[in-house]
């Protein structure tokens, strides 16, 4: 148990240490980082607590694409500290009243206020399944399908919205077409004429 | 109760070294195997002198690099230029403490064995564009950038390869992905998966045809440029570590991993190792002769390659795959 709580300690530590660096670093790719290395202890957190499958999905979606487009866009746009400083007393008023709604959400759940007092969990995670991987699919896919689905709607909506916004047709644009150039033909692109001597030739095109 | 620990502690670390320093040897190896088959496709002998047919020329190499100066760019970010081999490196070596040679050998066994797979082949990514951004330098800026779309982009398609193959399994472990193999291998049923598996592992280790990311002809050598001595040989051998390990996802997801060709007599008694090297060294010859035949793709046809023929064809093939299952009631794991 020692050793458990040992790494449990180590992680959890590194976690808020790169968060708290994530804010306060003034890189902002040094940032990204820091919020890498926050999101690979919290999925090691995920891990020690037995959520495997969790844990290994905050990697792959997290670390392995969500991170790396924020560092692509990071690292192409030449970002002036000046100029994103000018306005922060403007804006401190709305970002100190967002913090103090996420506290005061905070708050609730650490002395765990119930809304309704007879709230119950609906078939709350059993340990009856064989893994972890397998109980959250069932819990989703049989008890929670309609609200997985309407997530899932969402999300296809927000990529749509996202490829329509940035999507732009060019119509100078010279574009290659794989199937028409595969099948292309010589007749269709080389003739052979026969010249009579000082004549020449007219070409109709 | 200490002692017990350092029980523990020696025996892991005894396990782990039993495991690192043949992958380590493997991958010397291997850069030997990838440059005589270079040279056989192109009429050469390749390397030849050191050592009995050439094989401890990697070893020189190494030994070369090692005594090299190793140069860091003054304009450079130094923690994060020195970091980016590091990671490239230990990422690729990290993946093989789940890599099952038998039916209990292994270093661990995890539940979620092929998605931790997955996860580090993912971070994979890192290294190199963390070798491209702290080099403050042109081109492996642009090789980086290349490299993180690339890379980014047949994850999409291999995730869903394993989805496919999953299907036919009913469990994320490992050693149950090889068991569920014992009757026929799923590079038959699902031989079209395992071609753009293969497609999307050259990608994924930025071989050729997709090396797009070093790119010598144009980007001089992508991410790499500023980088000498130790701390190129680590970019290179790992980037071989990578190939490695892709092609040990392979067999294991596609050729039965340690399982031998035929259950009878003679194939049977070869041990169950020497059958998964076999085939992570016959799916690496093939790796190797695709750098040594195929010219390099541009880059838009890379891109159009990976969303617009793989994605939609291994999403129709995951569809595909579920309901034929679910139709003829061959799902496994049915409670």
């Amino acid at each position: 148990m020692l050793a458990h709580a040992i790494i449990f300690y180590f992680f959890s530590f590194v976690a808020i240490v790169s968060s708290i660096m994530v804010i306060s670093t003034k890189n902002t790719v040094h940032a990204v980082f820091f919020l890498i290395l926050d999101f690979v202890s919290v999925s090691c957190l995920f891990i020690m607590l037995g959520a495997e499958f969790l844990g290994m999905i905050t990697l792959i979606v997290y670390v392995g694409a969500v991170a790396v487009l924020f560092l692509f866009v990071v690292m192409m746009i030449n970002i002036d500290f000046a100029e994103l400083k000018s306005g922060f007393l403007d804006y401190m008023p709305f970002g100190l009243l967002v913090g103090l709604v996420i506290l005061i959400e905070l708050g609730m759940m650490a002395v765990s206020w119930k809304y309704k007092p007879d709230f119950v969990v609906k078939n709350p995670i059993t340990t009856t399944a064989a893994s972890n991987t397998e109980s959250i699919g069932l819990l989703i896919y049989t008890d929670y399908i309609f609200f997985f689905q309407l997530a899932g709607f969402i999300l296809l909506v927000a990529m749509i919205g996202a490829i329509v916004l940035t999507f732009r047709r060019k119509d100078s644009l010279r574009r290659q077409d794989i199937t028409k150039q595969v099948s292309r033909e010589r007749e269709d692109s080389v003739e052979l004429i026969e010249v009579a001597s000082s004549k020449g030739v007219r070409i109709n095109d | 109760m200490i002692s017990e620990y350092l029980n523990i502690i020696f025996f892991d670390s005894l396990k782990i070294l039993a495991l690192l320093v043949p992958v380590l040897i493997a991958v010397a190896l291997i850069v030997w195997v990838d440059r005589r088959v270079w040279g056989l496709v192109q009429l050469r002998k390749g390397p030849n002198v050191v050592g009995p047919f050439g094989l401890l020329q990697t070893a020189a190499d190494a030994l070369k690099y090692i005594f090299k100066e190793i140069i860091i760019p003054a304009g450079s970010n130094k923690i994060i230029f020195i970091l980016a081999p590091v990671v490239t490196m230990s990422l690729a070596l990290l993946a093989w403490a789940v890599i099952p040679f038998g039916d209990n050998l292994y270093v661990t066994n995890i539940n979620v064995g092929i998605l931790y797979l997955f996860a580090v082949s993912s971070l994979g990514v890192y290294g190199i564009i963390m070798a491209g951004w702290a080099s403050n330098s042109k081109y492996p800026f642009l090789g980086a950038l290349r490299s993180a779309a690339q890379m980014v982009s047949y994850e999409v398609s291999i995730g869903l390869i394993i989805v496919t193959v999953l299907l036919c399994v009913g469990s994320l472990n490992l050693v149950d992905i090889v068991l569920a193999q014992k009757n026929i291998w799923f590079a038959i049923p699902l031989f079209p998966m395992f071609v753009i598996f293969f497609i999307s592992a050259l990608a994924e280790t930025n071989r050729p045809p997709f090396d797009l990311p070093e790119a010598e002809a144009e980007l001089v050598s992508g991410y790499q440029t500023e980088y000498s001595g130790m701390m190129y040989a680590l970019f290179w051998l790992g980037e071989y570590a990578n190939i490695l390990l892709m092609c040990a996802l392979g067999s294991i997801l596609f050729l039965g991993g340690w399982l031998p060709l035929l259950d009878i007599a003679p194939f049977n008694l070869i041990p169950s190792p020497l059958w998964l090297i076999f085939k992570i060294l016959l799916l690496f010859i093939v790796f190797a002769l695709v750098k040594a035949i195929v010219p390099r793709y541009r880059y838009d046809q890379l891109m159009r390659l990976g969303w617009k023929v793989f994605l939609p064809l291994s999403l129709f093939w995951v569809v595909l795959t579920a309901s034929f299952l679910f139709y003829f009631n061959l799902l496994p794991n049915q409670s």
